[in-house]
């Protein structure tokens, strides 16, 4: 299991590194998103891999917090979902807007010279 | 308790006066005078009832907590010394207002003035009276900053931007090193209170962080009082209006820096390397200064450097480290702050009413301004250091001490001399200055006739010449019990016996004083001829100037070494910074493994899931085929993307984190859509692949490709290792057991998001906010560009085919595009809400909660835009999101605000369960109200950044009709 996760987290951060070092801005932002998934996998398995123990407890008595998923790094994976998107979506204007103003959509705001 | 809140009044006047004055018109000359001429007034009554108590040697202080975690308290202090300070700071203040009244243009933004003028008189007062160091680095740092907006009044003129900077840079960059001085004080002594710092003398004397907290002090105090070797700003600091000049210049914020090293003297001096430094930069100061003095030709430029001597004559004193130096040094300190501020009025008002400040152009001004060259002449006598005047007095004082003192060091030995010859230096400027202006012949072609000032602006100078008179007449009767209160403060049970008198016999000092006049005045007739065409500066030395070299060494820092730095290690392209961020990571990831001794476990195959591995096996794929379709295809990048993100998405689900897999899958959602709006408006690619890729291009893809392993397969064993380390005991325990009893929700992770950590969710939110209206804001001004404006290529092809369809018309199949899929999206909006209102309510228990419901009801609003388009939806819809997002952060503040009223701290939540009839039993957590705000939030931010995209394509028909009129005109 642990496994399984850790190279799929790999290979989500091999194909967003290898796209934000690309020149056309697409490419970056489609590697910023698979980044975001890495990490925030990587967030979330801090917490450890539990299964069918979700955090939501039965209600009233005590609690015995081993038997449960760790909700702290899901805390924050959630907000980090939801700021995630925000920045792509601002990203995916600056794009949009310096394309129409450079007339390019390489990174630099201009064509390379050959 | 009365006297401590006066105390308080004293720092409030002046500010409240300034935002006053500021707020005045522009013409409101008199009433600015009056506003504060009253608050000066005020503030200058207070501090003479204080005189009484502090005359029985009590201290008043008025000490209020502030951040006492960190020793820092807002202590308001005043002593005898302080008071001293005080009643020149408000009594010249008060002067200077008045003469400025009279002395600035009606043309002059008079508010500016006045509003500055008075901000910069409570900073001062907070630095005399301030009761904490801490405190009194910030009041340092206020005068540094008034002082440069004073300097840099007529800000049209270069020379007054330039020397404010100057100003600036010098005492501003001063007071940093005090602060780090003070904080090593505080350190030693263990409290930044001013009381308990001049109690522990010997601890701090005895410490080995002594030596770097005095000279950091030090630098902070000789560059506020213009000593050698920083003495460069004062003279350019004169291109500021004279009031200005009389008031920082003689009496506050130059003798700032004097004032903190007497308030000090007590702790640091009486050192070697006290009397070394300031002793040597004293002397250097008092000399140079005299020096330079005689040979300017700017009334102003030389009553200048005779401060920047006057100055160092002060310094000189408190090196010296014998209580009676000290006497003398405060004793000078008002004596200099009296005939200097006269003579800056002097000089004022003389080139107020000749034009001119040139002493080679002025001559002869006695017979058209007889009351103001007496007067003048008065305060330069004092300023010569002629018997019967206030400045004689100390001076003598200086000159005996320069006598009593023997440290042994060739600094102690020159001291007489370098006394002497100073003083001969300032007769000789002294002189200059009168016999120069008011005597020889008539004066040729000024610009304008001179005449005498109206009789306001004289006032000030006749009653500060009084005083300098008076005091020097019969000073213990004047000034005898005011300075014994300043000097008992400073020195405490060392105040030795001095005597005030004006005759002290024949003795050492004497002679000295008559070598200086006769001396002085040989050297002003050897000079005179000289000096009456010499250009501005002393020769020689003319070319040394401090200034040059400053404003050198400021370019090389911040302009060529800056250029050099940007061509050589800089980059204006992304890629690089990029490659050089992730390499930097890599490394930043991998040194602490290297230095742990990190071993690679054997990886366990102990529960492994086929299911899971699949579903995984086509996630990677997914990645990897985004990662090579993105340049070319970016649709189907796009969608692996998605199917990346689903995989994600179904891993929250596999291990127990049900509101992670419900937040993702939304979000996913809107991420799709908001790239496909995107895509429209990218340049199109070429379909052809181009191979002629050249070789340092396929080295960086190389390079790019072994970085992009690297990286990977080092996150994938560090989170293996991590994933496999047992856990250690986590705050998260804590959560879990009182998610229930405290937070009221049995959902732990939307109990931590709105209840334990709910300042980082007001946090994170508040994020939110701002980049939907940064979105909303870029895009209000975008240009598509040019080859993005026209009809899409698949609008063509079924216009082209309604074209040649005889029972067609153009725009028919474009109408009815995704007609069933519309219709039911449509439908499914009241269900979509349903949902979202769902997940809302029942967040605090089960999965669920704001941020998802959030999404979900954008996600049905967008709905709506993609089957009907955006002004089918705006016809029928008013969406607002703006108000969405404003009513949701207020909502969350408020709740948090809300805990105020009971007393307890913000976002104290608050929870019951409350029974609803035939529905549910509800939980009305105030937590739950807080999540309403996060949840209107969500939905405003999202819906608003959707839409904006959306809005694009209403402007290119706009864009398209601009170009095609265009076309037609050209």
């Amino acid at each position: 299991m642990e496994l399984v996760l850790a190279l799929g987290i790999g290979f989500l951060v091999s194909s967003g590194v290898w796209l934000i070092l690309r020149p056309r801005t697409y490419q970056v932002i489609i590697g910023l998103s698979l980044l975001s998934y890495a990490v925030n996998l990587f967030i979330f398995s801090m917490g450890r891999l539990v299964v069918d123990r979700p955090p939501v407890l039965p209600g009233a008595g005590t609690v015995d917090p081993a038997a449960y998923a760790d909700p702290l790094p899901q805390a924050l994976v959630l907000t980090a979902i939801v700021i995630g998107f925000a920045t792509t979506a601002l990203f995916l204007v600056v794009l949009l807007a310096a394309r129409g103003l450079t007339g390019t959509d390489h990174v630099d705001g201009r064509e390379p010279e050959r | 308790m009365t006297e401590a809140n006066l105390l308080l009044l004293l720092i409030v006047l002046p500010f409240m006066g300034s935002v006053l004055a500021s707020m005045l018109p522009g013409s409101a000359r008199n009433s600015e005078a009056w506003l504060s001429g009253g608050i000066t007034l005020a503030a200058f009554a207070i501090a003479v009832s204080f005189f009484p108590t502090l005359a029985q040697g009590e201290v008043i202080s008025r000490p209020v907590e502030w951040l006492p975690e960190y020793g820092l308290s807002f202590t308001l202090r005043m002593d005898g010394f302080a008071w001293l300070f005080t009643m020149l700071i408000t009594g010249i203040g008060f002067l200077v207002v008045l003469y400025a009244r009279y002395y600035m243009s009606p043309k002059d933004p008079i508010p500016r003035f006045f509003s500055f003028l008075l901000a910069f008189m409570g900073a001062m007062q907070g630095v005399v009276i301030s009761g904490n160091l801490i405190l009194l680095a910030i009041f340092w740092e206020l005068t540094s900053i008034f002082s440069f907006l004073l300097i840099g009044y007529w800000h049209h003129n270069q020379a007054a931007r330039d020397g404010a900077r100057m100003a600036l840079t010098l005492t501003g960059g001063g007071g940093l090193c005090l602060l780090v001085g003070l904080v090593m004080i505080g350190h030693m002594v263990g409290s930044y209170e001013l009381d308990d710092v001049l109690a522990s003398g010997n601890l701090i004397r005895e410490h080995d962080l002594y030596a770097p907290a005095l000279i950091l002090i030090l630098l902070g105090a000789l560059t506020k009082s213009a000593q050698f070797p920083f003495h460069f700003w004062l003279p350019n600091a004169m291109a500021a209006p004279t009031p200005v000049s009389a008031y920082l210049h003689s009496a506050t914020m130059v003798k700032a820096g004097v004032f903190l090293l007497a308030r000090l003297w007590p702790v640091l001096s009486g050192t070697d390397e006290w009397f070394l430094i300031v002793g040597f930069a004293g002397m250097s100061t008092l000399l140079l200064g005299a020096f330079f003095a005689i040979f300017q030709q700017d009334l102003k430029g030389l009553l200048a450097y005779s401060t920047i001597s006057h100055l160092g004559l002060i310094t000189t004193l408190l090196s010296l480290g014998s209580p009676l130096a000290a006497v003398a040094a405060i004793f000078h300190m008002i004596n200099h702050a009296t005939f200097k501020a006269s003579l800056f009025m002097a000089a004022g008002i003389i080139d107020h009413e000749a034009g001119t400040r040139d002493m080679r152009r002025l001559s002869g001004l006695f017979s058209f301004m007889p009351f103001t060259a007496t007067l003048a002449m008065v305060a330069g006598a004092a300023m010569a250091g002629v018997p019967l005047l206030n400045g004689f007095l100390s001076k003598e004082m200086f000159f005996a001490e320069t006598l009593e003192q023997h440290h042994g060091s060739l600094l102690d030995g020159v001291a007489p001399y370098v006394a002497t010859i100073a003083g001969a230096f300032a007769v000789t400027y002294s002189v200059r200055f009168i016999h120069t202006v008011f005597f020889g012949p008539k004066p040729v072609d000024l610009p304008r006739i001179p005449h005498e000032p109206p009789h306001w602006m004289r006032r000030p100078i006749e009653f500060l010449v009084l005083m300098c008179l008076i005091v020097g007449i019969v000073p213990g009767l004047t000034i005898g019990p005011y300075l014994d209160v300043g000097v008992r403060a400073v020195l405490g049970s060392r105040t030795p016996e001095y005597s005030l008198a004006v005759w002290h016999g024949f003795n050492t000092p004497m002679l000295m004083s008559v070598i200086a006049l006769v001396g002085g005045l040989l050297i002003y007739l050897a000079l005179q001829r000289y000096l009456a065409r010499s250009v501005d500066g002393a020769p020689y030395l003319r070319n040394l100037k401090g200034q040059r070299i400053f404003e050198r060494i400021l370019v090389t820092i911040s302009w060529r070494m800056a250029r050099w730095a940007e061509a050589n290690f800089g980059t204006r392209r992304l890629q690089p910074q990029l490659r050089l961020v992730v390499f930097l990571a890599f490394i930043a990831g991998l040194w602490p493994l290297f230095r742990g001794g990190f071993q690679l476990e054997l990886p366990r195959l102990a529960g492994f899931d086929p299911v899971f591995a699949a579903i995984w096996f086509v996630g990677i794929i997914c990645a990897l085929g985004a990662a090579y379709q993105a340049k070319y295809h970016r649709l189907a990048a796009l969608v692996l993307m998605g199917g990346a993100g689903i995989v994600t998405c179904i891993t929250f689900v596999w291990f127990s984190a049900p509101d992670l897999a419900v937040t993702q899958l939304l979000v996913e959602i809107v991420t799709t859509v908001l790239i496909l709006l995107g895509l429209r408006w990218l340049p199109k690619r070429l379909e052809a692949v181009d191979n002629s890729v050249t070789a340092p291009a396929r080295m960086r893809r190389h390079r790019d490709f072994i970085l992009a392993m690297v990286s990977g397969a080092g996150m994938a064993v560090l989170a293996y290792t991590m994933m496999t380390t047992p856990m250690p005991e986590t705050i998260s325990d804590f959560f879990m057991t009182r998610a229930y009893s405290e937070g009221g929700g049995t959902n732990v992770v939307n109990v931590i998001l709105v209840d334990f950590r709910g300042f980082d969710t007001l946090g994170e939110i508040t994020v939110l906010g701002i980049v939907a209206l940064t979105v909303f804001a870029l895009l209000r001004r975008f240009r598509p560009a040019f080859d993005s404006i026209g009809v899409t290529e698949q609008q063509r092809i079924q216009n082209e085919f309604d074209d040649a369809a005889a029972d067609r018309e153009i725009g028919a199949t474009v109408r009815d595009y995704l007609m069933v899929p519309s219709v039911i999206m449509q439908w499914m909006f009241p269900v979509i809400i349903t949902i979202s209102a769902y997940l809302f309510l029942r967040g605090h228990d089960l999965p669920g909660g704001g941020f998802a419901a959030g999404i979900a009801l954008a996600i049905g609003f967008l709905l709506q835009y993609l089957a009907g388009g955006t002004r089918w939806v705006e016809d029928r819809l008013r969406i607002l999101p703006v108000k969405w997002i404003g009513f949701g952060l207020l909502i969350a503040a408020f709740t948090g605000m809300g805990s105020w009223l009971f007393g307890f701290p913000f976002l104290t939540s608050f929870f019951r369960y409350v029974e609803i009839p035939y529905i549910a039993k509800m939980p009305a957590a105030s937590a739950l109200l807080f999540d309403l705000g996060v949840f209107g939030l969500v939905v405003g931010a999202t819906v608003l950044m959707l839409i904006a995209i959306a809005h694009q394509s209403i402007r290119s028909h706009r864009a398209r009709a601009v170009e095609a009129a265009r076309a037609e005109e050209g």
